[in-house]
């Protein structure tokens, strides 16, 4: 066992961990972080996407051992007081979802998009997301919610 | 799926890492971005007694200039090199390979020298270290160094000159001031690893290649360096029909694979026209 030190959405969390346990289900099984989800079994699909130190990363594909230091952001520590994170609300009013499996990750993916590139055109904006699949293919309203997001939707 | 368990070591010094390895002889694997690493580790394809993680090293994050050379430390993540100002100034080609490597999750994570240590033949940044006449610094037992050229560093698929108990540290690129480049790589859906790719980069003369640099990903059980082509570019103008012919001999001494994304013949074929299409791109960034 390892210990751990990591904040998760702000709270800080000290844990005895197996070496082998992979980030998404440190979050999952043992904080209760069920936002976060599994998809792939082979890194592809950025489901589990979450923030590391502000970016994007898969965390199936990283150990909680790495994580140990740093600070975790999931889809459950984006809304303050009840008040949805403007992205979203922006999946929300644009509909971005069908089942919703891929949409943490989507939402996450995305928050780490505009912060790199506040302003991108929509070719950026699927390039950037090209981490992320949908399963139900809502690419469209998902590339209008990061639209709306970012202020740049056209009516 | 999950790793088979393992003992997990975060040394903070290279020496710590060197000694570790020493101690464990071939039951020890080095953790770099682990982007490659850990879904090995998930299919259980290895199970090594023992992990070392070199990602509480700054030193190994660095990214300076030394004289002629850009040094970049081995963990420097895709991401650290892609928004590096001085690799776009000095090594243009390695910034326009990054922009096609993976996703902004895997760049995040994935580092450079994990990448030419795995040394995937579909992996896009041999063909970048061995166009820009890349050199490897290769830490071992004691903490001798050695250098490798990029040319006698890959050695097969996923095999390179890094032996059990050492550790890459550095990549030093001789600088490229004012070369332009593009990297080509052909998938068929987007976030897919190369079916084929090339990577050149130019020194122009106004409309003329005055120097030539080009490789080739996945034409190989390795990265090809193309220095038939090379020579031919030299004194060429840099429009269709000046590179045309120089690019028909991408090809030539290569082996590349057949697989289900196409057979030898194709990718010999694909190699002629994105080898042309690399050069023209690159002589007009
Ligand atoms: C979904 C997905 C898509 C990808 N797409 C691409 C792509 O399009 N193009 C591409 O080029 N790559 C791609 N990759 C691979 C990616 O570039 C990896 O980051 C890279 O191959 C490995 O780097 P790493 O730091 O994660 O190394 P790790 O996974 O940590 O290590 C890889 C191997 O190298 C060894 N190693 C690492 N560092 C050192 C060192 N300093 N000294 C000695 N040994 C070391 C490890 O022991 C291990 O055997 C993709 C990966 C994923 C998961
Ligand atoms: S669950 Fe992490 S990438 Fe699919
Ligand atoms: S909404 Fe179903 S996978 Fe994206």
């Amino acid at each position: 066992m390892t210990r751990i030190s990591v904040q998760v959405d702000g709270d800080h969390y000290t844990d005895e961990v197996e070496p082998r346990t992979l980030l998404v289900h440190y979050l999952r099984e043992r904080i209760g972080k069920t936002g976060t989800v599994v998809g792939c079994d082979t890194s592809n699909c950025g489901a589990c996407t979450v923030l590391l130190d502000g970016k994007s990363v898969k965390s199936c594909n990283m150990l909680a051992v790495q994580a140990d230091g740093h600070e975790v952001t999931t889809v459950e520590g984006l809304a303050i007081d009840g008040t949805l994170h403007p992205m979203q609300q922006a999946f929300h009013d644009k509909h971005a979802l069908q089942c919703g499996y891929c949409t943490p990750g989507m939402i996450m993916a995305s928050i780490d998009l505009l912060n790199d590139n506040p302003h991108p055109s929509e070719d950026e904006i699927r390039v950037g997301l090209e981490g992320n699949l949908c399963r139900c293919t809502g690419y469209q309203n998902i590339v209008k919610a990061v639209q709306q997001a970012a202020g740049s939707e056209q009516s | 799926m999950i790793p088979a368990p393992f003992d997990y070591l975060a040394p903070e010094s290279v020496e710590e890492v060197l000694a570790a390895l020493a101690e464990s002889g071939d039951d020890a694997k080095v953790l770099a971005g682990g982007q490659s690493l850990l879904p090995v580790l998930r299919l259980r394809l290895n199970a090594p007694e023992k992990i070392i993680d070199i990602g509480r090293i700054p030193a190994l994050r660095e990214i300076h200039e030394d004289g002629e050379y850009l040094a970049i430390g081995a963990m420097a993540t895709h991401d650290d090199v892609l928004h590096n100002a001085l690799v776009t100034e000095h090594a243009l080609l390695l910034h326009k390979t990054l922009v096609e490597v993976a996703d902004p999750q895997i760049r995040h994570r994935g580092t450079v020298g994990g990448a030419l240590v795995h040394a995937d033949p579909a992996g896009d940044l041999g063909a970048a270290a061995l166009a820009l006449d890349a050199e490897l610094v290769i830490a071992g037992p004691g903490g001798a160094t050695r250098t490798v050229a990029a040319k006698d560093f890959f050695v097969d698929i996923f095999e390179t000159a890094v032996q059990d108990g050492e550790l890459l540290t550095q990549i030093r690129i001789p600088k490229h001031t004012g070369w332009r480049a593009h990297y080509e790589k052909f998938v068929r859906v987007a976030h897919q690893w190369a079916i084929v790719a090339v990577a050149a980069t130019v020194r122009m003369d106004g409309g003329t290649i005055s120097e030539a640099r080009v490789a080739l990903t996945n034409m190989g059980s390795t990265p090809v360096r193309a220095a038939s082509v090379e020579r031919a570019l030299v004194g060429k103008p840099a429009t269709d029909d000046g590179v045309r012919e120089a690019a028909t001999l991408a090809a030539e001494g290569t082996s590349p694979p057949s697989d289900l994304n196409g057979d030898a013949a194709y990718r010999k074929h694909l190699a002629g026209v994105l080898t042309r299409r690399a050069v023209l791109a690159a002589a007009g960034e």
